[in-house]
């Protein structure tokens, strides 16, 4: 530890719970200190090695508030968010693991959130999940016990009422700081600002979006939020992604479940000389654009396969301002789990 | 069927009214009903809801009706059982992510919820997880239990009287705080 910095910028010291707050996580802390947040999502390995969650999470590092473990995203398989999770936050990272409800039940979520909680994660996003049909296992049986509303309810009595949805009490519980997720850009347009207050009034305290290329759409959005002064009891921290190549962006529109992209974005991008760095251009363009929206509370980076660009994207939006980026935690060699893998 | 589905959404607010005069009746007539005893009017009202709701909203006898707050438009068909609004993966036509052929049961939910009377503010209801152990059963004969507070629904300490002093005590924390939506 370096005696020169306080305390909560080491990362691994954990940090005591502040009057008023539901976790003792980073990322609460500065949401609720008015600072702009930066999360960003880590593309889970198909792996067993534990070096290639940390490789891709120290790209990451320097300008996330915390990083989003997926569970299956997309209904493909990948090491899970739990165990993602567990060797994040042993190495200091701050982590939001994301719990679908497509894979379990109630019995085996609420066993994960006391394990995740034991592990040190913080904060947990509350997703319903894409249908099986998304993904590489499209035989797979649907669960779907909970929806992400009746998880976050679920969730939210663990930690504030101390017991199980039996009923059966807890002898310590999980404190963490909730979120759910939110999707503007799909229809029915109309109803997406009130359907988000459900999940505000189920216990989420945080809210990520699914990715935003039509800010108008968001605009429309937010005005909503604001009317039903929702920004004022949750933080909107809006999904944004660089597209490496127009023919991505066409492919992902007709086949990530809830992806619109514009059409005038994707000419955009295919009109250009160079269109990986127009694609970050653009991701650049949408932050500073988003982030001047009252009511954004921050962004989420969702960079699949190119993580090794966020931190330059950050950077070059200025969303950061004058926060000091933030010191990398231990590189992976350290840890001392590995070293015992050599017998 | 599925177009009779969507005529039931197109016509939610008559259905809505027919029900909340049906549901006065049927809780009017408990009397009857526990003259009879509710065990034996079970397996009979499950064939009626079957026949009946089926037909009119595809119904899946979740056992706990709540197509009151989802605009007529039966929740437990959409393939996620999503039962407080639409998925994320809503397609651009408004169909739905698993079945491309269907509407999404929740655009059509809130359509359906703008036609009733007070359609836009029940579907505001936070909805508990689905419970399971009551699926199959007859959600009519429920809902009087729950107005009229008899069977599962009775207080507790009325349940057990003849209990020993300490037990009512110890049975207290049991109560499940998940009930009390309407039908």
């Amino acid at each position: 530890m370096n005696p020169d910095l306080p305390p909560h910028y080491d990362p691994g010291a954990p940090l005591p719970n502040l009057p008023g707050h539901s976790s003792g996580g980073r990322l609460e802390r500065i949401l609720r200190s008015g600072r702009f947040a930066v999360t960003a999502e880590l593309n889970p390995p198909d792996s067993a090695d534990p070096r290639d969650v940390y490789d891709r999470a120290l790209v990451l590092s320097e300008v996330c508030d915390a990083i989003n473990a997926t569970d299956a995203s997309g209904a493909n398989c990948h090491m899970s968010s739990v165990g993602i999770c567990s060797l994040l936050t042993r190495a200091g990272y701050a982590v939001i693991m994301q719990i679908s409800c497509r894979d379990r039940n109630r019995i085996a979520i609420q066993g994960d959130v006391l394990g995740a909680a034991a592990m040190g994660v913080q904060n947990i996003l509350c997703l319903t999940g894409d249908g099986v049909q998304a993904g590489d296992q499209p035989q797979a049986k649907p669960v779907f016990d909970f929806d992400s509303t009746s998880l976050l309810n679920c969730i939210t009595t663990m930690r504030d009422k101390g017991q199980f949805l039996s009923g059966r009490k807890l002898t310590t519980r999980p404190q963490v700081f909730l979120g759910a997720a939110a999707n503007p850009f799909v229809p029915p347009f109309e109803w997406r600002g009130v359907h988000i207050a459900k999940k505000i009034a189920a216990g989420a305290q945080f809210i990520q979006t699914q990715y935003c290329y039509d800010v108008p759409l968001l605009r429309q959005f937010m005005e909503k939020v604001r009317e039903n002064k929702l920004h004022e009891k949750a933080f909107f921290l809006v999904g944004v992604g660089p597209l490496p190549s127009a023919k991505t962006g066409r492919w992902m529109k007709s086949n990530v479940p809830g992806v619109h992209i514009p059409e005038p974005v994707l000419e955009r991008i295919e009109k250009a000389k160079d269109q990986k760095a127009e694609g970050k251009q653009l991701c650049i363009d949408l932050i500073q654009e988003i982030s001047e929206i009252e009511g954004v509370a921050g962004i989420h980076v969702m960079a699949y396969r190119q993580e090794e660009f966020v931190n330059e994207i950050i950077h070059a939006s200025g969303v950061m301002k004058n926060r000091k980026p933030r010191r990398a935690p231990q590189p992976a060699s350290n840890e001392p789990a590995l070293a015992a893998t050599a017998s | 069927m599925y177009a009779v589905r969507l005529w039931s959404v197109r016509h939610a607010r008559g259905l809505n009214r027919f029900y909340q005069a049906f549901e006065k009746v049927m809780v009017a007539l408990h009397p009857l009903w526990n003259k009879i005893g509710y065990d034996k009017l079970e397996k009979p009202f499950q064939e009626l809801e079957k026949v009946s709701k089926g037909f009119l909203f595809d119904c899946q006898m979740c056992g706990q009706c709540v197509l009151s707050s989802t605009g007529m438009s039966c929740s437990m068909n959409c393939p996620k059982n999503l039962r407080n609004g639409p998925c994320g993966g809503v397609r651009p036509n408004g169909h739905c992510e698993v079945k491309p052929e269907m509407k999404c049961v929740w655009v059509q939910g809130w359509q359906g919820a703008a036609r009733m009377d007070d359609g836009l503010e029940k579907i505001r209801n936070v909805q508990h997880a689905v419970d399971y152990s009551i699926k199959g059963k007859s959600s009519w004969l429920r809902v009087v239990r729950m107005n009229k507070k008899v069977g599962e629904f009775a207080p507790k300490p009325v349940k057990a009287p003849a209990a020993k002093p300490a037990a009512p005590k110890a049975e207290a924390p049991k109560a499940q705080a998940s009930e009390g939506k309407a039908a």
